[in-house]
């Protein structure tokens, strides 16, 4: 029985880290049908910051301070990544709308150079980051203990998530970039500025991303290959939860957390993987276009 | 009149006949350790040709070649492996403590049945994968990411199962092939000239197929799937077939590559080593049949050059290819020979129809 509800809040842990990384991902992906390789990339950057501020706070910060780290680093990673990702559609992504494909092969050139820049500066080894004490130890439930951390990943995926909704649905600016999203032209017609609204969605798709960096970092070291690990179980998340609305990627990640998990302690690591993807394949058998479409008469 | 003769002995046609001559010439003049290289290129431009006769023609991106070029390559390797320990248990089986040959691994005793395999395996994947998602009209960046999925775990899958794939070391130390010694430089040279007559071979049935009405089919799928829908095709039943047909050549290229290279590795089929053939089609240019052929041979020449003193620049290189390719080379070096020849063409006729293509 323990072990059984360990395994599901396993799942619903690599649930909650997929999803904040996937939010970023459908944004760019659902707004301007641009995949953005890169985005592994931009998880790795946010991991890194959180490195270097935690280095920062040793050399120069009173030891009792040193927790704060962690609380600084989460919108440090979040400006950053956002930067970026803002620097990255400004200069490439822009002029590559027309052709997804292309775009997805720049922008992975893109994140190759990103690593490489990020093994010239931090060396390949991965390096570790101490989690704050505030993090470390457990939850008792029963005999079960849950640790803080993944916990804490959980709850900043569900803020994460809130915040994006609040932003979708709840803003004037929001408002436009669904307008965007849902009619090009016609929300051009209409005087939105679609160049002002694809930056910026790109910037909040990029600095969630930064964002998750930062969290993976409380789960063990990080190297300058620590976003391509997550980053295609991500897209299966895209591609399973369609694109268009929120709810899709929420299902979507919960659904490959905990199935992934299940089947690997079921079988083992490589078997799972292997099922996971024929349940993907079968899943798309009967909805295609994801759990989540937008209907639409358009065609091509 | 002279400049008809001109253009008549620089057709397309001559020259592509003088590369092949002068391929398979090659043993006369290079040295062989550049002969080898030559031959390992030159299997990689036989994947290339495959993967742009889906790409390039269809419009079809596959991040997931490696796995077909990787089955090819593992089926050709473990016979050979077997035939190294004449029959007996590979080395690596032997460590993970096997004592008798697993069922998969019995056919591969046979070289025929090995080769037929080598082709028929990716096949078969391509076409489970491809029936089923084509179907429902997955298509364009959804297809791509499965594809890479694909390559995801099937390489998980690869170094996983240790016992039987000899996990992330792969399969190596070959000794002989239908008996003949594999390292000998006469049988490396035989190995060089199969390979030629092999893209040209793949190059010449290619050029039939895209240049009659099937490739007129495939481009019209790649410019509007919808309206060759509305025209009574099926898109999904000939990109089907092409990515099936793809996969083939791919496994084929494969088998080559391990016969002159004598390794293959799971890091070999990869997801960076996938996407970097596309690389290869992206920059020698899409939609033409010699562009993959000289993509991924200047690619491979330049990797060999580069990587082997700088590993690190070569990275960089690479990443900056990427994004330099298809941001200014949408067509590759053949779209600039192209460009060139139509500026000298426009100071005789001074009127020319564009056709725009779209890739994506």
């Amino acid at each position: 029985m323990n072990e059984i509800i360990l395994t599901l809040f396993n799942g619903v842990s690599l649930g909650s880290i997929l999803l904040l990384i996937a939010l970023g991902l459908a944004i760019t992906f659902g707004l301007m049908n641009v995949i953005n390789m890169a985005h592994g990339e931009l998880i790795m950057i946010g991991a890194y910051i959180t490195y270097v501020i935690q280095n920062i706070f040793i050399n120069y910060a009173p030891p009792e301070y040193f927790d704060l780290y962690f609380i600084i680093s989460i919108p440090v990673a979040l400006v950053v990544a956002a930067g970026i990702g803002m620097l990255l559609e400004v200069s490439l992504i822009r002029h590559l709308y027309k052709r997804p494909l292309d775009s997805l092969l720049a922008t992975w050139g893109v994140g190759l150079i990103l690593q490489q820049t990020a093994r010239s500066i931090f060396g390949a080894p991965n390096v570790g980051v101490t989690s704050p004490s505030f993090l470390s130890g457990g939850l008792e439930v029963g005999s079960l203990i849950l640790p803080y951390s993944r916990l804490f990943i959980l709850g900043l995926s569900i803020v994460c998530l809130f915040s994006i909704f609040y932003y979708f649905y709840r803003t004037a600016s929001g408002r436009r970039v669904r307008a965007v999203m849902q009619n090009r032209q016609m929300a051009e017609c209409l005087g939105v500025s679609t160049r002002k609204v694809d930056m910026l969605t790109f910037a909040i798709g990029s600095g969630f991303a930064g964002v998750a960096g930062c969290a993976l970092t409380l789960l063990g070291a990080i190297g300058p290959t620590i976003g391509t690990s997550y980053i295609i179980d991500a897209f299966m998340v895209v591609v399973v939860g369609g694109v268009g609305a929120l709810f899709g990627a929420v299902s979507g990640a919960f659904g490959i957390g905990i199935l992934n998990t299940v089947f690997e302690y079921v079988t083992n690591a490589t078997l799972g993987k292997v099922l996971i993807f024929i349940v993907i394949i079968a899943f798309l058998q009967w909805r295609p276009s994801g759990l989540v479409m937008s209907r639409s008469r358009s065609l091509d | 009149m002279q400049n008809t003769i001109y253009q008549k002995i620089w057709s397309q046609r001559v020259i592509l006949n003088l590369i092949f001559l002068l391929l398979l010439a090659a043993p006369l003049f290079l040295s062989d350790f550049r002969l080898n290289l030559l031959g390992k290129f030159l299997a990689f431009a036989i994947l290339a040709i495959g993967l742009d006769l889906l790409w390039g023609y269809t419009g079809v991106l596959s991040l997931g070649h490696g796995i077909f070029f990787g089955l090819g390559a593992y089926c050709m390797a473990m016979y050979l492996k077997l035939e190294a320990t004449g029959g007996g248990l590979p080395d690596f089986m032997a460590w993970s403590g096997m004592s008798e040959l697993p069922l998969i691994w019995i056919p591969f005793q046979y070289p025929i049945v090995a080769i037929i395999l080598g082709i028929l395996l990716p096949a078969i994947i391509a076409f489970m994968l491809g029936y089923l998602t084509f179907r429902n009209r997955i298509s364009g960046v959804y297809f791509t990411i499965l594809s890479q999925a694909l390559v995801l775990v099937v390489v998980t899958l690869f170094v996983g199962s240790q016992n039987l794939t000899g996990g992330s070391s792969g399969l190596t130390n070959f000794n002989t092939f239908f008996g003949f010694s594999v390292n000998s430089a006469t049988t490396q040279t035989a190995f060089y000239i199969i390979t030629v007559i092999v893209l040209g071979l793949v190059f010449f049935l290619s050029r039939k197929l895209v240049k009659g009405r099937f490739g007129k089919i495939l481009v019209g799928i790649r410019d509007g799937e919808n309206r060759m829908r509305f025209l009574g095709y099926s898109p999904s039943a000939y990109k089907t077939f092409i990515y099936t047909l793809s996969a083939a050549i791919a496994g084929l290229a494969g088998m080559l590559f391990v016969l002159q290279v004598g390794i293959i590795s799971p890091t070999m089929i990869g997801i960076i080593p996938s996407i970097e053939m596309v690389l290869w089609v992206a920059l020698g240019g899409r939609g033409t049949l010699i562009g993959p052929v000289i993509g991924a041979v200047l690619v491979n020449a330049a990797k060999t050059g580069f990587s082997e003193s700088y590993p690190d620049i070569w990275t960089y290189f690479l990443g900056l290819l990427f994004v330099l390719v298809v941001v200014f080379l949408p067509k590759g070096i053949t779209g600039l020979f192209e460009k060139w020849n139509d500026r000298r063409k426009k100071q005789d006729v001074s009127s020319s129809v564009e056709v725009e293509k779209s890739y994506s």
